[in-house]
């Protein structure tokens, strides 16, 4: 056995935090009928914002906070542009990630490699001793925990409350929202700024908890493959947790796989996150029932009062 | 209470001054970032902008590396923005110019070391296809799967980087550089080389493309049929289909043409200014040009300036490198801030901005 499973499968928990946590916010973001590219930009200035918070502070919990904090910033650009002035959101989206990823660099000279305080890990390590049901559900840190109670909280959210409701109706149709006296501008203005921090979040899980240190495009386009799992999901919540994990499986198999030397090329393995992603995108937009239906009708419209 | 009012359409005066306000509010807000690393913002904006040009010490340097580094700016551009005009995002142009350069400099280095003058236009030839190729993948599934192509064209750049890395360490290492990575020096090659065609200027073939290029884009986009097409289906979709244009081919042939010159400009530049295959031989081009397009309105004479001004702020970015300390991503936020801009300013050309007493919002 090349793999451990057991290992795998909490490596797969841990590679798949930041992008659930970034798609479970646009996903809320797209349901309220906006497009937003800029994940990728909004991951990278959590990253570095909570890297660096972390580092001077001593504390990974104002790390997190931080990095929500850049997040929300950048996402704060994107809903001016896009909601006051009524830019184009696919331009906006691209140049929040140009922008993000410049920024965070800029921001983050010097800081690499860096020490970081130790995250709080809310299981005690007797029921981390655990064999194989321990590492798996109680080895990881707190940040694990709330995507997943997010995800819940989310799913819960948009199906069951009033606010909803009416984030749906604001991304289904918000000339009807708007003319039942919904306030569509700033639901949408909400909606943006909270996947703004669940984007920062991530960014911020990856550099202080998983990789531990600051690298320069540290995110590699997990802000991009966040973007597809919304797809993949069908904008639903559960299925985002499924494609996060499906992905973070992959990603952390590889891993190992290059590690263990197998005799598959390095490049292709290298690649593979982002092909596997690619081929679930085609299976799941090619049936016509399932992704076009799903979609919000609205989403990337600009909405302009008009009279 | 302020409330937009839908301009009937779009007020010419502020498409032209919008970019030129927007670059200007991009250097207020650039000295303002360039202040707070501590250097003079007036002093960092002059090297950026002016010295690169004028200045005796660097000028003689810098003024031809402005032509290098607009030549595949705009090449790349003008190809994003056929298709930016009729909604179809290929935001991969850098995936498809390392596909480009790699197919390139495959094919050159495969009959190394000989000079033969058809080898050149062989590399060319393999280059285009390569970028087309590359393209293509994006263009078919959005065609016949109705797959997202923003997504599959952006995830695809980090698929080309990996072949990237695996060639300049593999299958193209130079079997004569002692294992270190990176190919065979292709510009420093008679036959595979893209020479500086006149000396001190910088003006290489990839620079020739790029103007020949903005002449024909501008000839497609004003007096040709597919330049209507295009408008059309990026205004008014539905009205396109029931106009008769066909929208699949017109996504596979705005991809192809947009993968296609993406491909050239990493052809001309890994045989010219960056000479071989190397891991990072790519430095963003690909991306720079998404904000290029849009700088220059999607319009091919408003490119070759904003490519002028694009390059004129990475060569402008080293010098401030060089003379200030300020550090290399700086310029990256300072390009995404004029983008930014440029964006914000858009409003002022689409809606106009009215007072009105006692209005619900």
């Amino acid at each position: 056995m090349i793999v451990d499973p057991v290992t795998l499968i909490v490596a797969l928990i841990t590679v798949a935090t930041p992008i659930l946590l970034a798609a479970i916010g646009e996903l809320v973001v797209e349901k309220a009928g906006v497009l937003n590219l800029g994940v990728e930009g909004m991951m990278i200035m959590g990253a570095v914002c909570g890297f660096v918070v972390a580092h001077h502070s001593g504390s990974a919990f104002l790390g997190f906070v931080a990095g929500m904090g850049g997040g929300i910033a950048l996402a704060f650009l994107f809903a001016i542009l896009t909601q006051i002035l009524l830019a184009n959101q696919v331009a906006s989206g691209l140049a929040l990630t140009l922008f993000g990823l410049g920024l965070a660099a800029l921001i983050g000279v010097g800081y690499g490699g860096l020490a970081l305080p130790a995250v709080f890990r809310p299981f005690p390590d007797a029921l981390h001793d655990i064999p194989v049901a321990g590492p798996i559900l109680f080895s990881h840190s707190v940040l694990v925990y709330v995507a997943l109670i997010l995800v819940a909280a989310v799913w819960y959210g948009l199906t069951r409350t009033r606010i909803g409701l009416v984030l749906r109706a604001v991304g289904e149709n918000h000339d009807a929202a708007h003319a039942l006296g919904y306030k569509v501008v700033r639901i949408r203005i909400a909606a943006i700024l909270f996947g703004g921090a669940c984007a920062g979040l991530g960014g911020a899980f990856l550099s202080v908890v998983r990789v531990q240190n600051w690298l320069e495009a540290m995110t590699a386009g997990a802000g991009w493959i966040a973007l597809a799992l919304v797809v993949f999901a069908s904008w639903k919540p559960w299925r985002v947790l499924l494609g996060a994990w499906l992905f973070g499986g992959i990603a952390a198999l590889q891993l190992r796989l290059q590690a263990a030397e197998v005799g598959v090329p390095v490049a292709l393995l290298d690649a593979s996150p982002y092909l596997i992603t690619i081929i679930v995108l085609v299976i799941i937009s090619s049936d016509r029932s399932r992704a076009a239906l799903n979609a919000p009708a609205m989403l990337g419209r600009i909405f302009h009062a008009s009279g | 209470m302020i409330v937009l009012e839908k301009r009937p359409q779009p007020a010419q005066a502020w498409v032209i001054g919008g970019p030129v306000l927007a670059v200007l509010l991009t250097m207020i807000a650039g000295g303002a970032m360039f202040a707070a690393l501590g250097k003079d913002p007036v002093e960092a904006i002059r090297i950026i902008f002016w010295d690169p040009l004028f200045s005796e010490q660097f000028a003689g340097y810098s003024r031809p590396q402005l032509l290098v580094k607009a030549g595949p700016l705009i090449l790349i551009a003008i190809g994003l923005s056929l298709g930016f005009r009729a909604g179809i995002w290929n935001i991969g142009a850098e995936g498809q110019y390392i596909v480009g350069a790699l197919c390139g400099a495959a094919f050159g280095l495969a009959f190394w070391p000989s000079t033969h003058p058809l080898i050149f236009p062989g590399m060319l030839v393999a280059g285009l296809t390569g970028g087309v190729l590359w393209a293509m993948i994006p263009a078919l599934l959005r065609v016949y799967a109705r797959t997202n192509e923003i997504l599959v064209s952006l995830l695809l750049v980090y698929v080309a980087e990996a072949m990237l890395a695996s060639a300049a360490t593999g299958w193209l290492r130079n079997p004569e550089g002692s294992g270190f990575p990176g190919s065979r020096n292709l510009a420093r090659h008679a036959g595979t080389d893209n020479p500086e065609l006149i000396a001190g200027t910088g003006m290489h073939l990839g620079v020739v493309a790029a103007f020949v290029a903005v002449i024909a884009a501008h000839v497609i986009m004003t007096r040709h049929i597919l330049g209507y097409q295009i408008r059309l289906a990026g205004q008014a979709p539905r009205a396109a289909g029931f106009g008769g244009v066909n929208a699949g081919r017109l996504v596979i042939l705005c991809m192809g043409v947009s993968g296609a010159l993406a491909g050239a400009a990493g052809l001309f530049e890994v045989a010219g200014p960056a000479g071989r295959i190397s891991i990072d031989f790519n430095v963003g081009y690909g991306f720079t040009a998404i904000i290029v397009a849009f700088l220059g309105r999607l319009n091919p004479i408003g490119i070759l300036l904003a490519g002028l001004l694009m390059a004129l702020t990475f060569i402008g970015g080293e010098l401030a490198q060089l003379m200030l300390g300020i550090p290399a991503p700086a310029i990256q936020a300072f390009q995404g801030m004029l983008l930014f801009f440029l964006l914000a300013l858009d409003v002022m050309a689409n809606y106009r901005i009215r007072r009105k007493r006692g209005a619900l919002a």
